[in-house]
């Protein structure tokens, strides 16, 4: 039962609930806040597929690129629009204000496109299977892998390697004194929605390629499995995020292969229940905490 | 002319009026204090001029010009730099992106590697401990490189919030002989203290905070011959030694 197939398939897995977990908590670290419009960004990508696919009949590789730059725009601005003004305000404002981008966005696509599904035409290849020692694995799984471990390795060196990137980990730590360094806030908060965005669109790509279509309420899903994720992970860091992602991951595929075939239809209440669970024994996570208590002496 | 001047400065926390109308200047080279027990507003008053709290009334003006409401971003470009109550350190990060942080106004490539070797001179400590998490420091090292971080940033005038708080006596001493050594190096400093008695050995000029409003203003001098009359301000005359304990 747990063969090279299921490695792979729980990699890929993993890997997509990894970026779907480590968007959502890039702005939490940051504003504290769980952006309950991060679903929609991940709608809007797998709708400006279909609509540049359809309207502009643009090639793959456009449609794609597409729907990352329309996920990375409508992130930047709810940022800029919806919850700066209300930043200076309490936590409950911007969470209030997240519930409403959601709401909107939703609505913006049931009037302006259908309340209905459509379809999402994806590049040829990725319904493509290998052989890979005897398991056959569709294609897309690998790319998701491939596309997760390239995007993992430049986001730490962003945040490693670049002063923004510092300047993120520091604001995550201690927002104020980040901006007694000079730092201005808004480019702290604006980087995080990009780059949130940015992951919202690529996995976007590869959450509808699994139904290959898209509707209004096509966001929800993604979003709770980032939330369950993160909050399993441990939300002070992004490595909790990534964690929690693959965790979530190989314990859904575990249920998957162990489950008998009349319970299959139930996967979800027991991965709800088994995360209840943990939280009850460890409510800070699998990853503790992102930063070092201070030392007193 | 002075460099920083705060005219009838008031600031509140909601509907808890802090600050009473304050006024006070520092002059470029000066080393100033501002004293006063736990809570009588010398961390607000700081707070307000670095803008991180928005006065409700009064006009703070850096170099001739007016800086009241503007962001702490803008301030600190303007050359004023905090060293915050508490050091806030960034502690996942490690010391070198401490101090690269501290650099972020006005960052010039040529004369950064410089600066970090004047502040090993000045923190050898921190030279030793330039890879390590800011949050692994002890007590007095996060202080250090607290004050490091903020001169990276080559500030006009620098503002220090109870640097010795929490402090053993030895490294109390350390830090007040570096604020000493600051100021022979031509900085300004607005210093904020609960240990009155150990400031007015050091600075130009002091002010005395009571209750959001100032009770005296003078030198270091006359404001010791007010001891006796504001004793009530300096919390335990018996052991001057020991650090102070916040209530």
């Amino acid at each position: 039962m747990i063969d090279l197939e299921f490695v792979i398939n729980t990699l890929s897995l993993g890997s997509l609930y990894a970026l779907l977990a480590l968007g959502l908590v890039l702005v939490y670290g940051i504003l504290k806040l769980v952006n309950f419009a991060y679903g929609e960004y991940i709608m809007i990508a797998g709708y400006a597929i279909y609509l540049s696919a359809t309207l502009l009949h643009a090639p793959w590789y456009l449609t794609l690129l597409i729907a990352v730059l329309a996920a990375v725009l409508v992130s930047y601005l709810t940022e800029l629009i919806a919850f700066r003004p209300v930043r200076s305000q309490s936590p409950n404002a911007l969470i209030v204000t997240s519930f409403a981008v959601s709401v909107f966005l939703q609505n913006v696509v049931l009037i302006m496109v259908s309340p209905r599904a459509r379809p999402v035409q994806l590049p040829f290849f990725f319904s493509r299977t290998i052989e890979i020692a005897g398991a056959t694995v569709p294609l897309r799984n690998l790319l998701v892998i491939a596309v997760t471990a390239v995007l993992l390795v430049a986001l730490s060196l962003l945040m490693k390697k670049t002063v923004v990137g510092m300047a993120m980990r520091a604001a995550a730590d201690k927002f104020t004194t980040t901006r007694l360094m000079g730092v201005p806030a808004n480019l702290v908060i604006s980087t995080a929605f990009v780059i949130s965005g940015l992951l919202a669109g690529v996995a976007s790509i590869f959450w509808v390629s699994r139904s290959a279509s898209v509707d209004p309420l096509t966001g929800a899903a993604p979003l709770l499995i980032a939330f369950i994720a993160v909050v399993t992970g441990g939300m002070h860091s992004t490595l909790g995020a990534v964690v929690g992602g693959f965790v979530y991951g190989l314990v859904f595929n575990l249920l998957s292969v162990t489950l008998p075939a009349s319970m299959i239809s139930y996967r979800d209440a027991f991965m709800f229940a088994l995360v209840v669970v943990f939280l009850l024994f460890r409510p800070a996570g699998i990853i503790k905490r992102g930063y070092t208590e201070e030392r007193v002496g | 002319m002075a460099m920083l001047t705060v005219e009838n400065l008031e600031a509140s926390y909601g509907a808890v009026r802090a600050l009473h109308g304050i006024s006070i200047e520092v002059a470029e080279g000066e080393l100033v204090a501002l004293l006063g027990v736990n809570g009588v507003g010398k961390s607000t008053t700081l707070k307000s001029i670095m803008g991180v709290l928005r006065p409700v009334k009064g006009t703070i003006t850096f170099e001739g010009q007016e800086i009241t409401n503007r962001s702490p971003e803008k301030i600190v470009k303007r050359g004023i730099s905090l060293v915050p109550e508490g050091r806030e350190i960034f502690g996942t990060l490690t010391v070198e992106e401490n101090l690269r942080l501290g650099a972020y106004v006005g960052f010039k490539r040529d004369r950064y590697k410089a600066d970090l070797e004047e502040m090993f001179e000045l923190f050898p400590i921190l030279k030793d401990r330039f890879h390590q998490a800011g949050g692994l420091l002890s007590g007095g090292e996060q202080q250090m490189l607290a004050i490091a971080r903020a001169l990276m940033g080559h500030p006009k005038l620098i503002m220090l919030d109870e640097p010795s708080l929490g402090l053993s006596p030895a490294m109390t001493d350390q830090i007040f002989r570096l604020i000493v050594t600051l100021k022979e190096r031509g900085s300004t400093i607005l210093l904020v203290e609960q240990n009155a008695e150990r400031a007015l050995e050091i600075v130009d000029r002091a002010y005395l905070l009571a209750n959001g409003q100032i009770e005296h203003a003078g030198t270091a001098e006359e404001i010791k011959r007010k001891v006796d009359v504001a004793s009530v301000y300096f919390g335990d005359q018996t052991d001057a030694d020991s650090c102070e304990v916040s209530l």
